[in-house]
């Protein structure tokens, strides 16, 4: 790293001289990993912020089972695990010798602790949901957890590799917010406020140890000064770039690796379905042909990011391509809008901060107008979104990234924001949770993507991409992002 | 005497409670809930009521303005909802990088301001050869005003960190790393925060220079045989240091505010980003306290600047 160092700094040779020695140390054991949201703390059961899990998930803490890569369930804290016959009682075999970063040893009373936790009444559990199916959680012996469920979950494995399922020690869980004590291959070193959270390998990990000795993630918000600090060399990764203009700049360069891959980020035009005249299939129908997907990716997104036609991640092996279905057809929008009688329509359009909703809304606002509807864009800050949409669902059309992976079922929640919750498709969710095999799982996936599509629920757009940055040597970074995490477990650098 | 000061202490705490007041009720109406902020989206609704009474957000507004205030009276901040540590600890990190950026920048600002708008002056005033040296320094100071700082910032980074690779494209060092390397960290968000600053005080310096060289007493200076630099220090800058000495109480009240920008761009763990952070994340306690404390401070920094009024000028001494 300090012979290209010198190579591109070799516009000055007092640049060179002035260089602060911690900037030629070897990078062969540490990784400065840059991140645009500093997490409000560290405690994933106890938070939604998404920069919560891209610290912690797999570094510090671990779950039963983790999801990986690729977005499969793979075992973790759990070595193993039986699930009855009747999809209700799973019988999990935990791992020996394993320690949290305290010295206590973590066993099946700390696991039927944290589970409990996170169901309790006075939980502050984000997805306090994911824990509704169990029945119960028991410790036959100290290696041995058995949960019982009130119905079948086909999901119930995955759910548990969620960062809001990591198992936490009575001792120390009420302080992880500050001080996060896990049983994972990282643990917490440091954490200056506004600026920096330090980790360090953990010696004594039960698993395999991992090549860095130590990471740090650094908080950058401001897009222009996260290209410059991956430029000047002061960060050596950006897991997510946030300004996709600038990529072409590092695909230029040979110290950089550019890597764009796929997330859980559906991104979509939502509706109100239940405000008139939204409630009109033909209107939502005219208002998705009006859309030219190919068009938001280029314009907003510089390119980067996969067109869809329904709510699910192309990646996933269930995905149905549904983005012919309404096709950019302005005379057929025009044909709907006019037999629904709701010419001269006037709608909001609410866009939140990030740039896919801010550029992409002012695209959007461009092809409404083509087919003679006037959408007014009104900014808004994540507060007054969550506030004034999500939960007083005041508004006609808004822009968001629905990043949660497989969440389908939100469709099914009448009380969710756009407020869809047809009885057919609820009937497909309760399918879905009672099927166990795979197949049948894949196909009432397929019908349930095909059935928000006719209805055009929404309008979908995109799928977001992830575009990771990083120096040429580091290998082991997450491609994809299937869970919103920066796994640093299998990262090292080139010899 | 007695009864001034008292005067002034009064209108000092009036001033401290009716801030207090606006802050407080200013982030009432804003629309955004902190625990919806903190749990997202797929939060439940008992979830939700668990940690607002948590929070203590459960109780009637009145009961925890009045909580609020009490706490601040006996030094207690209280607890940030976000990052679920005292307040006072939060803002005591972030003070040891903002204040003396601030200072580092009106130092600068100063320096560069002041020697620029003096030499304008005296080339302005000089007889006989109307240089180009003033309208340069005029246009100059012009250009700096109309920059926009964070822009200015980029320039610098672009070149001092990206392309000569001298000092790191932004971050803290940290007091612990020894100050040389801490100092280096504020250097070029200062020189940013100081550019607008010094524009402005060059031209202020040039004109009150300028409108003083003009004075009978120069004249007399001179004709008692003073040179014309002597005149311009002992005699025409002090006596066109009140309105400098105005501007720049004005100007550390905008760089503490310029910080919020340039903390970002050189991601800098300041108060101006705590701000930033906190108005985002709906953590109403620290935007409540961080305001009432720039509101205390600005109220300092102008008391001081009325002291030092009386210092500068004799008259203002009243016997």
């Amino acid at each position: 790293m300090s012979v290209r160092r010198s190579h591109w700094a070799a516009g000055s040779l007092l640049g060179l001289a002035l260089l602060a020695p911690g900037q030629l140390l070897a990078a062969g054991d540490t990784l400065t990993m840059g991140m645009v949201l500093e997490p409000p703390h560290l405690d994933p059961t106890a938070g939604a912020a998404a920069a919560i899990d891209e610290v912690v998930y797999a570094n510090i803490f671990e779950g039963l089972t983790r999801i990986d890569e690729r977005g499969v369930v793979a075992p973790a804290l759990a070595a193993s695990w039986t699930i009855s016959d009747d999809g209700l009682v799973y019988s999990f075999a935990l791992h020996e010798g394993v320690t949290f970063h305290d010295g206590t040893a973590m066993d099946s009373a700390d696991v039927v602790f944290s589970l409990e936790r996170a169901m309790a009444e006075d939980s502050t559990n984000a997805q306090k949901g994911l824990f509704e199916p169990i029945e119960a959680v028991s410790a036959p012996d100290a290696l041995s957890v058995e949960i019982t469920l009130k119905r079948p979950t086909s999901g119930f494995l995955f759910n548990l590799g969620w960062g809001d399922a990591v198992i936490v020690a009575p001792e120390s869980a009420d302080g992880n917010k500050a001080n996060p004590v896990g049983t994972g291959p990282f643990k917490f070193v440091a954490w200056a406020k506004g600026d920096k959270v330090e980790i360090a390998r953990n010696d004594d990990y039960w698993g395999e140890a991992v090549a860095l000795t130590s990471a740090t993630f650094k908080f950058i918000a401001d897009p222009t000064s996260a290209m410059a600090a991956l430029m000047a060399g002061d960060v050596d990764a950006f897991a997510n770039v946030p300004a996709p203009e600038s990529l072409a700049q590092f695909e230029a360069d040979p110290r950089f690796e550019v890597v764009i891959g796929s997330t859980e980020g559906e991104t979509i035009l939502a509706m109100n379905n239940k405000q008139p005249p939204l409630d009109d299939v033909r209107v939502r129908q005219a208002i998705a042909l009006a859309l030219d997907r190919q068009a938001i990716v280029d314009g907003a997104m510089f390119g980067y990011g996969i067109p869809i036609g329904t709510h699910f991640a192309p990646h996933h092996p269930a995905y149905v391509d549904l983005t012919g279905l309404y096709a950019t057809d302005v005379d057929k929008a025009k044909a709907l809008l006019a037999e629904a009688g709701a010419e001269d329509l006037k709608l909001t359009l609410k866009l939140p901060p990030p740039s896919y909703a801010r550029r992409g809304g002012e695209i959007i606002q461009a092809q409404l107008a083509e087919v003679g509807i006037e959408a007014e864009i009104i900014p808004v800050e994540w507060a007054q979104w969550l506030e004034q949409v999500f939960r007083g669902k005041d508004f006609d059309l808004t822009i968001v990234s629905h990043t949660e992976p497989m969440d389908i079922g939100i469709y099914g929640r009448e009380d969710y924001y756009f407020q869809y919750g047809a009885p057919e498709f609820q009937a497909l969710m309760a399918d879905l949770a009672a099927a166990t095999d795979e197949a049948a799982q894949f196909a009432i996936l397929g019908q349930a993507q095909q059935m928000i599509a006719d209805d055009s629920v929404n309008g979908f757009l995109f799928q977001l991409a992830k575009h990771g940055v990083w120096k040429a040597e580091v290998e082991g970074l997450w491609h994809n992002s299937p869970v919103q995490a920066n796994d640093l477990t299998g990262v090292s650098w080139a010899q | 005497m007695i009864s001034a000061v008292g005067q002034k202490l009064i209108a000092v705490l009036a001033t401290l409670l009716v801030a207090s007041m606006v802050v407080f009720t200013v982030m009432e109406v804003l629309p955004g809930d902190p625990a919806t902020v903190i749990l997202g989206i797929n939060a439940r609704a008992d979830t939700l009521a668990a940690l607002r009474a948590e929070l203590g957000l459960d109780r009637p507004v009145v009961e925890r303005y009045g909580l609020w205030l009490w706490g601040m009276l006996q030094g207690d901040f209280g607890q940030s909802y976000t990052y679920s540590v005292p307040v006072a600890e939060l803002i005591a990190e972030r003070v040891v990088v903002s204040l003396p950026l601030a200072l580092m920048a009106l130092v600068l600002a100063t320096v560069i301001g002041v020697a620029a708008g003096v030499g304008a002056a005296a080339l302005a005033v000089r007889p006989g050869a109307a240089g180009l040296g003033d309208p340069l320094m005029v246009g100059l100071a012009q250009i700096g005003i109309a920059i926009p700082n964070f822009w200015f910032a980029m320039l610098l980074i672009m070149l001092f960190a990206v392309w000569l690779g001298w000092v790191p494209a932004g971050g803290f060092a940290g007091w612990d790393a020894g100050v040389g390397p801490a100092l280096l960290s504020l250097l070029l968000p200062a020189i940013s925060l100081a550019l607008p600053q010094a524009a402005i005080l060059t031209r202020i310096t040039r004109s009150a220079v300028i409108e003083a060289l003009s004075e009978d007493y120069i004249r007399t200076a001179r004709a008692r045989g003073l040179t014309r630099s002597q005149t311009l220090w002992r005699h025409a800058l002090p006596n066109a240091l009140i309105p400098i000495v105005t501007i720049m109480g004005l100007q550390f009240s905008f760089l503490v505010a310029g910080t919020i920008i340039i903390e970002n761009v050189f991601y800098l763990p300041g108060i101006g980003r705590l701000i930033f952070q906190a108005i985002a994340q709906r953590d109403l306690i620290v935007v409540e306290s961080l305001v009432m404390l720039l509101v205390a401070f600005v109220i300092l920094v102008s008391f001081l600047v009325d002291l030092l009024y009386i210092t500068l000028d004799p008259r203002l001494r009243v016997p």
